[in-house]
């Protein structure tokens, strides 16, 4: 209960009659490193500038260490922010923009001086004090406007989509470096991104979204490995979603076949959604597996094979590094702790029931 | 062929537009006081210009009312326009339209009709009614050059700015003011030049022993015609030329000054 740094109660928003989030709720622990991911126009965007003060919640309330602080302006309020098109201050230069904050706060100049050397040193941007934005490349003004924010030494650093205008490489990069300076500056991070794999390399808690509701809450394991609803599963990485009849516990029924698997608790003959991930599936020799299949496409993919297989009307994708040509006849095996089984959802955006099982 | 004509079409033009002002300045330097004939260069008559009082006390009046009407303008206009970021779209574009309309509007009409609404009001005509009648018709001009720099203005700036802690008004001199610069000075000399433009509207709103240079003009000409008129003529017209080309390149130097 105490390390609940921020806290989002029953928010609900809307633009023009439009709904953008509706009763959401959701808490940030300290030192926590939270991403909020889900398709464009989502809510993600809404949602963080509900905590950074730019918009006001219709009904709800953020409480931050405790205190509601729904209605304080963004200018009071112990949270920094990295905005999507950098926002660097076009007209001073790198210096003046990293210590536009300290100067509000009135700090000394010499210690203004230390806190950009030491900001342009931990963003490796070192001897940049004199330059102008425009003089830098996307990512070098991106880590400027990660300095400019830090410097102020926020409680939580709220991040929207802070590589998303940047090149495939860099943007890796950028992500070990994030990852970098929150574990050095040891601060809290809300992080904000419509990429699967982005969230899932940084973060500790993953919040996916849809449609203005959270659909999981949950560790990158248990985002990837344990999705909630097919919304979750589809979005999260490849994977083969198809329909199922849960017999009973541990024994479920796909495409007329029954799998043993480990989930209970769905009660007996009911209608349910099962994922299994591509590389979840094992290709065995006829008569050896639990169904059977033929190849209807290979593609080699760096690392793994990826390759259709096409049983019982169901295409299903498989990641292999054993090849199998095209046309062969195979037969496809699941371990049961691969299969998940999720309850239907009784309407398109119904919202997901949220079990919180992040770990302390 | 083809080009002929179109060069002399074009030449024909020209010389429509501007032989009036071009004989008005050849006779700005014409010795002789008769319009007909040539009698040798001078500047006598700019001289004269100096040396005479009242001229000298319009000029004044001139440039004090141009200047203090485009600022207050300025000032009105640019805070305007902060408020109309505040707005829904729709009542922004309604807003628009309505402060576009004194524009298009004619003089006489806009004159007269702020004479009649200073008699109501009681109130005596003088510089005062001069400058708020300046200060009305210029901010429309104001807002026409700073509305669209807003709009593509970066509004996360802002943002960030309070996002760092600084209070509103903060923000607003320190990151959101620096951006519109260029566009606020373009407003400010439109500004200006309007007001040393304007004849109708002081006409109708000054009051007696009040005098800008276009209605000295005017009243001279009405008494007889003076070389003198000619050459102050002369210096209006050039100070006119020379503001509305800083108003048109300001654009152009704001990006070369970026690069630097
Ligand atoms: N200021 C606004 N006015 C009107 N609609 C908005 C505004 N901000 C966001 N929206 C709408 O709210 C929805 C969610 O937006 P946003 O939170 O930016 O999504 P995301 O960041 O997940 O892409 C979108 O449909 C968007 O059009
Ligand atoms: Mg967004």
């Amino acid at each position: 209960m105490s390390n609940k740094l921020i806290d989002l109660q029953n928010i609900s928003k809307s633009f023009g009659g439009n709904l953008v989030l509706d009763e959401l709720d959701l808490y940030i622990r300290e030192n926590e490193f939270l991403t909020l991911l889900g398709p464009s126009g989502c809510g993600k965007t809404t949602t963080l500038r509900i905590i950074g003060g730019f918009e006001t919640p219709d009904t709800g309330s953020v409480l931050f260490e405790g205190k509601d602080i729904t209605n304080l302006a963004p200018d009071k309020r112990e949270v920094n922010t990295v905005f999507q098109k950098y926002a660097l201050f076009p007209h001073m230069t790198i210096a003046e923009n990293i210590a536009f904050g300290l100067k509000i706060r009135k700090k000394s100049a010499s210690y203004i001086k230390d806190k950009i050397r030491y900001a342009l040193k931990l963003v490796n941007l070192d001897g940049y004090e004199k330059r102008m934005p425009d003089s830098l490349s996307g990512g070098q003004q991106q880590r400027i406007a990660i300095a400019r924010a830090i410097v102020n030494e926020p409680k939580v650093l709220l991040l929207d989509e802070p590589l998303g205008a940047l090149d495939l490489k860099l943007r890796q990069d950028m992500q070990y470096e994030l990852i970098r300076l929150k574990n050095e500056l040891g601060i809290t991070f809300i992080y904000v991104t419509h990429d699967q794999e982005e969230a899932l390399t940084m973060s500790d808690t993953i919040v996916v979204m849809n449609q203005g509701y959270i659909q999981q809450i949950g560790t990158p394991e248990q985002v990837y490995n344990e999705p909630e609803n097919a919304f979750v599963a589809d979005f999260i990485g490849d994977s083969n979603i198809l329909p199922g009849i849960m017999i009973r516990d541990e024994l479920v029924e796909i495409l007329g076949a029954r799998f043993d698997c480990v989930d209970k608790g769905f009660g007996e003959n009911n209608p349910v959604d099962v994922v299994i991930r591509p590389e979840d599936i094992d290709l065995v020799s006829p008569g050896e597996g639990t169904i059977e299949g033929i190849v209807t496409d290979t593609i080699f993919k760096g690392v793994h094979y990826e390759m259709c297989v096409m049983s019982r009307g169901f295409e299903f994708i498989v990641h292999s590094t054993d090849y199998y040509p095209e046309n062969i006849k195979v037969d496809l095996k699941v371990n049961p702790f691969d299969i998940q089984i999720m309850h239907k959802p009784e309407s398109e955006d119904e919202k997901a029931v949220e079990i919180d099982e992040r770990l302390p | 062929m083809k080009k002929t004509v179109g060069r002399l079409y074009l030449t024909l033009v020209l010389i429509f537009l501007y032989a009036p002002i071009a004989t008005l300045m050849v006779l700005s330097f014409n010795s002789s006081k008769s319009r007909a004939h040539w009698g040798g260069f001078t500047f006598e008559w700019y001289l004269g210009l100096i040396s005479n009082e009242e001229i000298m006390d319009a000029f004044r009046t001139t440039l004090i009312l141009a200047f203090l009407s485009a600022f207050i303008a300025t000032v009105l206009g640019t805070a305007a326009c902060t408020g109309m970021q505040f707005m829904r779209r729709r009542y922004r574009s309604i807003i628009m339209g309505i402060t576009n309309i004194p524009m298009l509007n004619a003089d006489i009409v806009t004159g007269v009709s702020l004479m009649l609404l200073f008699i109501a009001a009681r109130v005596s005509m003088g510089f005062t009614t001069v400058l708020l009648s300046h200060i009305t018709f210029n901010i429309p001009y104001v807002i026409l050059s700073v509305m669209p720099r807003y709009r593509e203005l970066n509004k996360s700036t802002y943002e960030a700015a309070l996002d760092l802690g600084a209070g509103p008004v903060y923000a607003f001199f320190k990151v959101v003011l620096p951006d519109l610069m260029g566009a606020v000075l373009s407003g400010f000399l439109m500004s200006f030049t309007m007001s040393l433009d304007d004849f109708i509207i002081t006409h109708f709103t000054q009051g007696p022993g009040f005098d800008t240079l276009s209605t000295k003009i005017y009243s001279e000409v009405k008494k007889g015609i003076n070389p003198e008129i000619y050459a102050l003529s002369t210096i209006m017209f050039l100070a006119v030329l020379i503001l509305l080309f800083f108003v048109n390149y300001r654009p152009h130097l704001d990006k070369e000054n970026v690069k630097k």
